[in-house]
């Protein structure tokens, strides 16, 4: 657990991420946002991205963050992996929370390191107990050294382990009770992983652990199929959000109220205006629930 | 080996036609204002999977193209005499086929 | 639940030598919805592992990329992803032997100029993410006493690296990355050196002059002003030390200056 008194998300967080859509920031949609000042809810990047020591990058972020909500969002920490943490990796990101001061930090439950490799992916883990451990120490340690709690992403996967114990659900369920941490709830993983599993998206939704919700994300996929013909979703960024994504997200801001959503768009990144107009999409969903709560609160 | 250094008188009369000349250029760290974001490097790192095939990347080399057997088909040019300067003249030009 | 120790167990170990070699089979316990080992849906992370590894390098190095060609560059990044994946998860830093590699790669040996072309571009690279400074202003210099100045050594602005080459890299780089448009015959019997700064926000790719390449390299290595002149005098009878400086000035080398006595 999370012991250390700069966790407190008053004195550690700076901009907290409204209950808006935002969108990814791309390099090359920073000149326009910044000269349109696009009205949107908040920026979120790839932590990795902003490692080095100087630069255009640092400059653009700072100049983002200056005008928006932020939310840092790691992909190579390699929470599932087998080995130790990369200590330099977590003191880069420990770094980075520090000197941007995220409203949100993220990473997500995969790995991508092993050995001395670092293979840019993020590869699945078994759901069994020896994982769950280690997951849970390695989340452990990264709330600790960054000082905050940090919220745990649902995988994309396109392959099950047979030495699996548990599902996906209880394993996610398991590590919020034991570290506190938060989770990313990515509506499009939920779509792709299900649909490559032959299991039911809502299902799964209707038991996810909502409470520790606090991001979403929505993105495209590519369809493909696998070896037996059976439909296989590749979580390929590159698209608008799926109709069926759209509907489950309908579905679980209707039953749980508004919460910050991300449009991610990284593989055949459109003009600034297409990516925004996704993200009003989500907005308008997010505003109709709202205003729908409000009247039957009143 | 041990080089000769150049006398002080020689290099303070240097360094002062160097100087001279640059005082009345705007200092290099001024110059970039109207672009002061620099370029926009597209971020490295990404959470996405590859672009929406499962193909690209999965076929065996021999299948999908082997840097031992194919011929560069770029702007470059060879050089065909190993460590010569063979063509000391060469104009390389972007739909130039390789010589 | 099901018990684990009937299954194939799949450790990080397997998974990952599966996913650089092609031609290996997929772990036994990787499955589909029909519980059956999946090919085709492992196959997805090997085509992420390559495809994007491959597309960060041509990031990196787009001017090679031009030189060689989309297929071959693909074909190309795939055997150097395979020898030499990355050691860090900061992508930025994902490329720094592929100049070594290109050199040493014996189909390209017609194409000895590729290394440098790939060193200037990592150069390129370091001085994009560098450390944020202001150059020296070169006023400074004046307010040191003439028999001193001999006796000045710089410090290297965070951003300053050189390339130093047999083959005319700065026109290749220019022809094939910067400058396409304004590119003319290349001689690539000239050797030239580079020298790249980023003073600011933008990265500045020079061409070094005669004896420029010999006093810029001692200068950033620390040396004294008059020792860093006197070899490059030695070393090219028409080098100017002040045509040289000024270069070196104007183009933000340093970041400040040390007076040793």
């Amino acid at each position: 657990m999370v012991s250390d008194t700069r966790s407190d998300p008053a004195l550690r967080c700076g901009a907290a991420v409204p209950a808006r859509a935002g969108a990814g920031l791309k390099a090359d949609h920073v000149a326009d946002i910044l000269e349109t000042g696009a009205d949107i809810g908040f920026f979120e990047v790839h932590a990795e991205n902003y490692m080095g020591a100087g630069g255009p990058p640092h400059r653009q972020l700072q100049a983002v963050r200056e005008r928006y909500p932020l939310s840092l969002h790691g992909v190579g920490l390699s929470i599932g992996g087998e080995q130790p943490l990369d200590k330099d990796h977590l003191k880069r990101l420990s770094d980075l929370n520090r000197r941007y001061e995220p409203g949100l930090f993220s990473e997500h439950l995969a790995w991508s390191s092993h050995d001395t490799t670092y293979f840019n992916d993020l590869l699945p883990v078994p759901y069994d107990e020896a994982t769950l451990n280690r997951v849970c120490d390695h989340i452990d340690e990264v709330q600790e050294t960054v000082g905050r709690r940090m919220l745990l992403e649902n995988p994309s996967t396109y392959v099950a382990f047979a030495q699996s114990t548990m599902s996906e659900l209880d394993f996610l369920g398991e590590i919020v009770r034991r570290t506190g941490c938060g989770l990313l709830l990515d509506i499009n993983n939920v779509h792709v992983s299900c649909t490559n599993h032959e299991r039911s998206a809502s299902d799964y939704l209707a038991a996810f652990p909502m409470a520790a919700v606090g991001e979403i994300h929505l993105g495209g996929h590519a369809p493909d199929r696998d070896d037996a013909g059976r439909p296989l979703l590749i979580d390929a960024h590159d698209r608008e959000v799926d109709q069926a994504v759209w509907q489950l997200f309908e579905d679980v801001i209707g039953a749980n109220g508004p919460l910050p959503t991300l449009i991610e768009w990284d593989n055949n990144v459109p003009a600034w205006p297409v990516l925004l107009a996704e993200a009003q999409a989500a907005d308008r969903i997010l505003a109709q629930t709202a205003g729908a709560r409000r009247k039957q609160a009143v | 080996m041990k080089h000769k250094a150049m006398s002080a008188a020689i290099v303070a009369g240097a360094v002062a036609t160097a100087v001279a000349g640059l005082s009345s250029t705007v200092p290099a760290h001024a110059q970039a204002k109207e672009k002061c974001y620099g370029v926009s490097l597209k971020g490295q790192n990404d959470c996405k999977a590859g672009p929406g095939t499962t193909c690209a990347g999965t076929s065996t080399v021999d299948y999908q193209g082997n840097a031992w057997t194919l011929v560069p088909k770029g702007t470059c040019v060879t050089m065909d005499v190993p460590g010569g300067r063979h063509g000391s003249l060469t104009e390389l030009k972007r739909d130039l086929p390789e010589a | 639940m099901r018990s684990s120790l009937s299954h194939p167990q799949v450790d990080a170990a397997s998974f990952g030598r599966a996913l650089l070699d092609p031609q290996s089979a997929t772990p036994d316990g990787l499955t589909g919805p029909d519980g059956q080992t999946a090919p085709k849906r492992f196959n997805v992370y090997r085509n992420n592992v390559i495809v994007s590894l491959s597309e960060a390098l041509g990031e990196t190095f787009p001017g090679v990329k031009t030189l060689l060609g989309e297929d071959y560059f693909k074909a190309l990044a795939r055997a150097f992803v395979t020898a030499h994946p990355p050691l860090s998860p900061v992508l930025i830093w994902y490329g720094a032997e592929f100049a070594d590699f290109l050199d040493a790669f014996p189909p390209l040996q017609a194409y000895p100029y590729l290394g440098d072309v790939a060193r200037l571009e990592w150069a390129w690279l370091q001085a994009y993410h560098a450390a944020d400074a202001a150059p020296l202003d070169p006023a400074r210099l004046g307010e040191v006493s003439p028999q001193q100045l001999g006796d000045v050594c710089f410090t290297p602005h965070p951003a300053a690296h050189m390339v130093t080459s047999r083959w005319p890299v700065w026109a290749i780089a220019r022809a094939n990355r910067f400058e396409p448009d304004e590119a003319g015959a290349i001689d690539l019997a000239e050797p030239q050196s580079v020298l790249i700064t980023r003073p600011d926000m933008d990265v500045n790719v020079f061409l070094l002059r005669a004896g420029g390449a010999a006093l810029t390299m001692d200068l950033l290595q620390g040396q004294t002003l008059a020792d860093a002149a006197g070899r490059a005098q030695e070393e090219d009878g028409s080098f100017s030390l002040s045509d040289c400086l000024s270069d070196c000035l104007a183009a933000g080398a340093f970041s400040g200056l040390l007076l040793n006595d």
